[in-house]
């Protein structure tokens, strides 16, 4: 064995090939089945894909960086399900491009903070932690809310989360703009068109109690109260047992 | 750093630092508005700067080549990594007051800790890390092939490309620009701009190992090899996205959920395998022999080892998903690997301190050497700690706490730092031709300054880690959990405060270190003569490492 090595490092393309497909195996074998076996990830009929508001909400915690001390992943063990609620599911997470499992909790996990807390929390919480959890070390995010959210760019965020696979059709690529204002302004005649299209359980809601102008903060909000809640997969499970 | 360019070469580097400005004119064109367009003038203005230094030197005599070695790009990729990790280990002692007092802000979205973070990482791991690897490993491969490099202006392209990466993943998430993956944050035009690199970088390796003057390839070669080889497959697999268009910063990854999860991972755990270890353990192979004067201790050891961690450390990824939605049978391949990659890691280990039989007492007398020593040793408790951490029980405790946190920094702060600085301070003084660095008592300094820094660091993160993981999962009598999210935080504050100290004390080292570079370049007198001082140039592979010993 020491022999051929020793043959081996004297040729220096041998010596790349051996290296790139010593190295190739382990990544092969354990994700090129991840796409191939059904199993892997759970169906879920009534799964539902992300409005163009909480997709925008999606990007702005990704901006934010807040994956760095929130988990969106809660694990199979008693004391996580009593803290966060039933671990968490392959679907849940099969339209999100990328995942936001995280790998830290700094702060607690996120993956079922949806319905937790009303809108008004969230936006006093984000505004400056501090006023409603007097020993948390989270940052202030005070320009959210002073922030107007760019919505003109989002029909292409939808066309490209559909070349990745997520099946957002050609109405709601057309009319992504005019639902994320919809879903923050309940009174508007925007508001119908989100429902229609995203479903009847949508939250359509003045999240940060000012319908006529849509911020940053109205997206992060509408995100925060998705979570864990684009499926029913998880209750139904729970349930079943 | 013009001096040796010939002519041609000089005109080759202004043509392609004109069509980088013009890259950089379209880009700020077309994103205007979206924070692409400052991207562009970014890249604009730092091709432009670039042509200015190579016009202002265009008619300058060109220098006889050197006889030996070509080392001008090592000079400046070591200056360039020190600055790096001033900057880093800053920005890092910065977060680390922030979960102090979370106030230590501006009201400003490019201050908030989710923003800064990554900054950190990035220019530690990449800016600092990345340049120190480029600088020794160019040093490296000339000594052991034997051979100078083929040519004096793909050397700079990759200096300086790969700088620009850094300083647009960096400026990025300043300004909002991130895909969010855990070390692999820069959004596609900077990753395209990597791979382009990253193909320089490694043709200018396989040049140099073609004109060597060594039959064998020495060991450190295997690893620079490797960690070229395999960052440029991570790097291009876990990246693949689509861009809600070509003028706009923002990208889609092409997986998602579970399948995104394992690649994120099979990255992130492999750059810390081929990135922050092989890499620093072919910096380890061929500074720590050289500086002690002894041969490698073991030729069959490296040979394990290395393929041991080429092959291992692949599967290994998937420990960071236990108890997760990934299925239950690739985490279990992934902990059983974890196990098994201590065999090659303390093999490794093992080799580097037996390397330093006969000489412990330059050990004791050299901090140089001792630093490369403190990061062998450093290096071993991090990977056992790593396969420990990985036994998927071990792994409910520590998981998503800051123990993982304190491994991290054993490993980066006590292998990956250590291993640098020992690296830097032998080097230093070889290249700039001095008799040795300006002064050994500051390097004394420097290096209590770094063991008192990380076992700080990692102490009060095994503190806090292991009480927070406790704190999680303790039930009272009538069978409820006994603490809230925010007791188990509370409980951190003081430990918070000592990592936060001990990041001082590491960052403190390295402005010791800046100095001592300086003064060292500034003022040391100069060796007597050629090639370097100390007369411990081994001749390549054949006394540091003695094939079929």
């Amino acid at each position: 064995m020491f022999g051929i090595h020793y043959r081996l490092e004297r040729m220096a393309v041998g010596f790349v090939l051996a290296i790139i497909g010593v190295a190739s195996i382990g990544g092969l074998v354990e994700i090129a089945p991840l796409f191939t076996i059904h199993r892997t990830v759970e169906d879920a009929p009534d799964m539902r894909v992300y409005t163009p508001l909480e997709l925008a909400g999606r990007n702005i915690y990704m901006r934010e960086g807040c994956y760095a001390c929130h988990s969106q992943m809660i694990r199979t063990l008693r004391d996580e399900v009593e803290r966060y609620g039933h671990y968490s599911l392959a679907v849940e997470s099969k339209y999100d491009h990328p995942m936001l499992w995280g790998s830290k909790r700094t702060g607690p996990d996120l993956a079922r903070v949806g319905g937790k807390y009303s809108d008004h929390w969230h936006v006093v919480h984000l505004a400056n932690p501090r006023d409603v959890v007097p020993q948390s070390v989270m940052p202030a995010y005070g320009w959210l809310a002073r922030t107007d959210l760019k919505t003109r760019d989002l029909s292409r965020h939808l066309q490209a989360m559909r070349a990745v696979g997520v099946p957002y059709t050609d109405e709601m690529i057309a009319n992504a703009a005019a639902d994320a204002y919809g879903q923050a302004a309940p009174d508007s005649p925007l508001a119908g068109g989100v429902t229609s299209r995203y479903g009847d359980a949508t939250t359509v809601r003045a999240f940060d109690g000012h319908p006529d102008r849509l911020t940053e903060v109205d997206a992060l909000v509408a995100y925060l109260q998705i979570l864990g809640r684009l499926t029913n997969a998880a209750r139904t499970a729970a349930a079943g047992k | 750093m013009l001096a040796h360019l010939t002519r041609g070469e000089r005109q080759l580097a202004l043509i392609i630092l004109l069509a980088l400005a013009l890259c950089g004119l379209v880009m700020a064109a077309v994103g205007r508005d979206d924070p692409f367009g400052v991207h562009g003038a970014l890249v604009l203005a730092a091709a432009l700067a670039g042509a200015l230094v190579v016009i202002s030197g265009y008619y300058l005599p060109v220098a006889r080549r050197p006889d030996l070695y070509y080392d001008d790009p090592s000079k400046v990729g070591i200056l360039v990594a020190m600055g790096w990790a001033v900057f880093g280990l800053f920005v890092g002692d910065w977060v680390a007051w922030l979960l102090v007092n979370p106030d230590l802000t501006f009201d400003a979205g490019w201050s908030s800790f989710g923003r800064i973070r990554p900054v950190h990482t990035t220019a530690v791991i990449f800016g600092f890390g990345g340049n120190a690897l480029i600088a020794t490993s160019f040093y490296v491969m000339q000594r052991t092939c034997r051979a100078r490099l083929p040519d004096q202006l793909s050397p700079w392209f990759v200096l300086s490309g790969y700088n620009l990466f850094c300083l647009l993943a960096v400026s990025g998430y300043l300004i909002g620009i991130t895909q969010s993956r855990e070390y692999a944050e820069p959004e596609w035009y900077a990753d395209i701009w990597l791979v382009i690199v990253w193909v320089v970088y490694f043709a200018l390796y396989v040049r140099v190992l073609a004109r060597r003057r060594e039959p064998h390839i020495y060991v450190a070669n295997w690893y620079y090899l490797a960690f070229i080889l395999v960052v440029a497959v991570l790097h291009i697999v876990n990246n693949l996205a689509v861009p809600i268009s070509f003028g706009q910063a923002k990208s889609y990854s092409l997986f998602a959920g579970v399948q995104d999860a394992m690649t994120e991972w099979w990255y992130g755990h492999n750059a810390v395998a081929f990135f922050l270890t092989a890499g620093f353990l072919g910096m380890m192979y061929y500074y720590l022999p050289k500086r002690a004067g002894r041969p490698i201790y073991s030729y069959r050891m490296s040979i394990i080892s290395f393929w041991g961690i080429t092959f291992f450390y692949m599967w290994a990824g998937s420990h960071h998903l236990h108890y997760t939605a990934l299925p239950h049978w690739v985490q279990t391949l992934g902990m059983t690997f974890s196990v098994m990659l201590l065999v090659p890691s303390w093999a490794s280990a093992g080799n580097a301190l037996l390397t330093l039989n006969g000489a412990w007492h330059k050990v004791r007398d050299d901090a140089t050497l001792r630093f490369m020593m403190v990061a062998a040793v450093f290096y071993g408790l991090s990977t056992f700690e790593g396969s420990f951490m990985a036994i998927r029980s071990v792994n409910s405790l520590s998981h998503y706490t800051d123990w993982t946190v304190g491994h991290v920094h054993a490993g980066a702060l006590g292998w990956v730092a250590m291993i640098t600085f020992g690296s830097i301070y032998a080097s230093v003084p070889w290249l700039w031709k001095r008799e040795a660095m300006y002064s050994a008592r500051l390097v004394e300094a420097h290096f209590w300054l770094a063991v008192a820094g990380t076992l700080i660091y990692v102490f009060a993160m095994w503190n806090s880690g292991i009480i927070q993981g406790l704190m999680w999962r303790t039930y009272n009598d009538s069978g409820t959990l006994a603490y809230s999210f925010v007791d188990s935080l509370v409980a951190m504050q003081p430990y918070y405060v000592a990592r936060a100290v001990g990041g001082l004390l590491f960052l403190a080292g390295a402005l010791v270190g800046c100095w001592n570079i300086w003064m060292t370049i500034r003022t040391a007198p100069r060796a007597a003569d050629e090639p370097v001082a100390g007369g411990l140039e081994p001749r390549a592979g054949v006394p540091a490492l003695q094939p079929g010993e």
